[in-house]
């Protein structure tokens, strides 16, 4: 958990990006603390997969700055980049066939000069990110083999022997099963409490995460909707704003804090 | 290290067909030739003939092996080849323009026709890679699309190139596109490809990190602390040396870029620090083969090498092309 009195390791500054004249992201201001839990929510289409592109210098911004650790995003090399941030982009297709060990290997890179072989190091960071993650027990398998909830876990294996502080996710539970949604919420929040590490999701369950985060920043049609503490959160009227739906609202029985649940639909007569 | 293996069993393999390939033909040659220095026909037919074409072919296969393999890696496509992206058809028109013009250049002791062959590779990389880019993915259509298109184009002005040259123009050109290692090559040719040849393959060597972080996806890579443009820009460069040197050479030879790495990635896996040494032993053992088998098969006639690996590699690509397409997307 981060108090507000630590320092930011991640700011942003009035950020815009543009793309053939229309704005995706307009006016985007925001500073990440370190050790924070910060989740990214907003319907689909708000641009919060292209603010977290931007963190990850993978898309430059038309204006504004971001800053990691205090200094400018754009004078770090690609390398000193990967050593602060791991990135576990959305699942992609075709997968190659990397073994898991392998696969999780690649994340040494940053450490690497062109013909070198493994370090003790190497191997010492890869093993633990693999007992972290829960995925030693398959690391002989192909990755092409792999559950899309064993694919994560690995995902979020490579990202952290990267030995990086700050980890962006971008929809990680998505199209994972109740088990491993939860397997994988479990793991983000120990990473965070007992590591330390800086978490920035993009979700689209604004309940869970209003559960899990520290911070949340709602995204609407590229502007920021809310930024603050869960529970100022989820309140009807912000929900409103953010997703222009009425959303039907129950305290959670262990937390007390309002989660999102469905509406039951008339036409069924229930 | 277990994974060393397959490789040690490669090297083996390789070397055994480089001893053998040159003894073997229309005239079996006994092993005494080798040292038999009075100019006996055998001496003749295995210096002057034999060794440098083996040498020419195991070094075009291994090329164009290589080649393919760092395709494969970029645009995350096995069908992704020197022959399918028209890389290979750039590569012949820059040889064919250089035969036209009649120019007859060296720089820096490296032929002319291989550095016309080369700018013509690299521009039909530039052009396939940025119609692939335009619709934003490496989808085997769109990637295959766009290679099929540039070969046509550049086939067309190949045509239009025999079409003004004269007569003697007109057949060489021919006689080249058609690919072979049969046309009367000697030494001289085979050290005329190695400074581009090594190049292209140091420079491969030097990136066999970079290229196994660009097969994951070029997000995953950048965010992994790869310099994606710059890597992709040596790659190419690269893979445009090896296409050129061995297309000027001995024209437009299909499919050991597709099957040579493809049947490694199978035996050896996917990571590029084992995959690059087994590719290119394969690639050229592999040439090599079926070029000793093209000049024996149908003796005295010699097929050019080009139709065996098109025969083979025809029906290999449709295998890729058919049963990938199932988990493509």
């Amino acid at each position: 958990m981060a108090s507000a009195n630590d320092p930011p390791i991640l700011e942003l500054t009035d950020l815009r990006v543009s793309l053939g004249g229309k704005a995706i992201l307009c006016g985007i201001s925001c500073a990440v603390r370190k050790g924070e839990y910060l989740s990214i929510v907003g319907p689909n289409g708000s641009g919060k997969t292209t603010l977290l592109k931007c963190l990850v210098r993978l898309r430059p911004p038309s204006e504004g700055s971001i800053r990691l650790g205090g200094r400018p995003l754009a004078e770090y090399s690609q390398k000193a980049l990967a050593r602060w941030m791991g990135y576990v982009p959305q699942v992609e297709g075709r997968m190659a066939p990397f073994t898991v060990e392998q696969f999780v290997l690649l994340g040494r890179y940053p450490y690497l000069s062109p013909f070198s072989t493994l370090s003790h190091d190497d191997r010492q960071a890869v093993g633990e990110a693999m007992a972290v993650t829960d995925t030693v027990a398959f690391r002989e398998r192909r990755m092409d083999t792999l559950s899309g909830g064993e694919r994560q876990r690995v995902l979020v294996a490579a990202a952290l022997a990267q030995g990086a502080d700050v980890l962006l996710l971008d929809e990680p539970t998505t199209f994972l099963d109740y088990r491993h949604r939860e397997e994988l919420r479990q793991l983000l929040a120990r990473l965070n409490t007992e590591a330390g590490t800086t978490i920035v999701v993009v979700t689209h369950d604004a309940a869970a995460a209003a559960l899990e985060s520290d911070r949340i920043l709602a995204l609407c049609e590229g502007r920021v909707a809310f930024v603050g503490s869960p529970i100022e959160f989820m309140k009807a009227a912000v929900l409103r704003e953010t997703y222009a739906a009425d959303l039907l609202l129950v305290p959670h029985p262990q937390t007390g804090l309002p989660v999102i649940v469905p509406h039951a639909l008339s036409a069924r007569g229930s | 290290m277990s994974r060393l293996v397959p490789l040690v069993v490669l090297l083996l393999l390789a070397a055994g067909v480089l001893a053998v390939a040159p003894f073997v033909g229309q005239e079996r040659i006994p092993v005494s030739a080798l040292w038999d220095r009075n100019g006996g026909t055998n001496s003749l037919i295995l210096w002057q003939l034999r060794l440098p074409r083996v040498a020419i072919a195991f070094l075009a296969g291994a090329s164009l092996a290589v080649g393919g393999m760092t395709f494969q890696a970029v645009f995350r496509n096995p069908l992704a080849t020197p022959f399918t992206l028209g890389v290979a058809s750039g590569a012949s028109l820059g040889a064919a323009i250089y035969i036209h013009l009649k120019l007859s250049l060296v720089l820096l002791g490296i032929p002319g026709i291989s550095v016309f062959a080369f700018l013509g590779a690299a521009a039909a990389i530039l052009v396939v890679y940025g119609l692939a880019r335009l619709k934003r993915g490496f989808s085997s259509a769109t990637m295959l699309l766009a290679g099929v298109a540039v070969s046509f184009f550049f086939s067309s002005l190949i045509l239009l190139l025999q079409y003004l040259g004269d007569f003697t123009q007109a057949y060489r050109i021919l006689r080249w596109v058609m690919g072979g290692l049969d046309l009367g090559l000697g030494f001289g040719d085979a050290v005329g490809m190695l400074p581009l040849i090594l190049a292209g393959t140091l420079i491969v060597v030097y990136h066999t990190h970079e290229l196994n972080l660009l097969s994951i996806g070029e997000e995953l890579a950048a965010s992994r602390g790869v310099e994606v443009q710059r890597t992709k820009a040596a790659i190419f460069f690269a893979a445009s040396l090896l296409v050129g040197a061995v297309v000027a050479v001995c024209g437009p030879i299909g499919f050991v870029g597709l099957m040579a790495p493809h049947i490694c990635r199978l035996v050896v896996g996917a990571d590029h620090r084992i995959l690059a040494p087994a590719t290119w032993l394969f690639g050229g053992a592999f040439l090599t083969t079926c070029d000793t088998a093209a000049r024996t098969m149908l003796a005295p006639v010699e097929l050019p090498v080009g139709i065996l690996t098109a025969m083979l590699g025809g029906p290999f690509f449709l295998y890729l092309l058919l049963t990938r397409s199932v988990d493509e997307e």
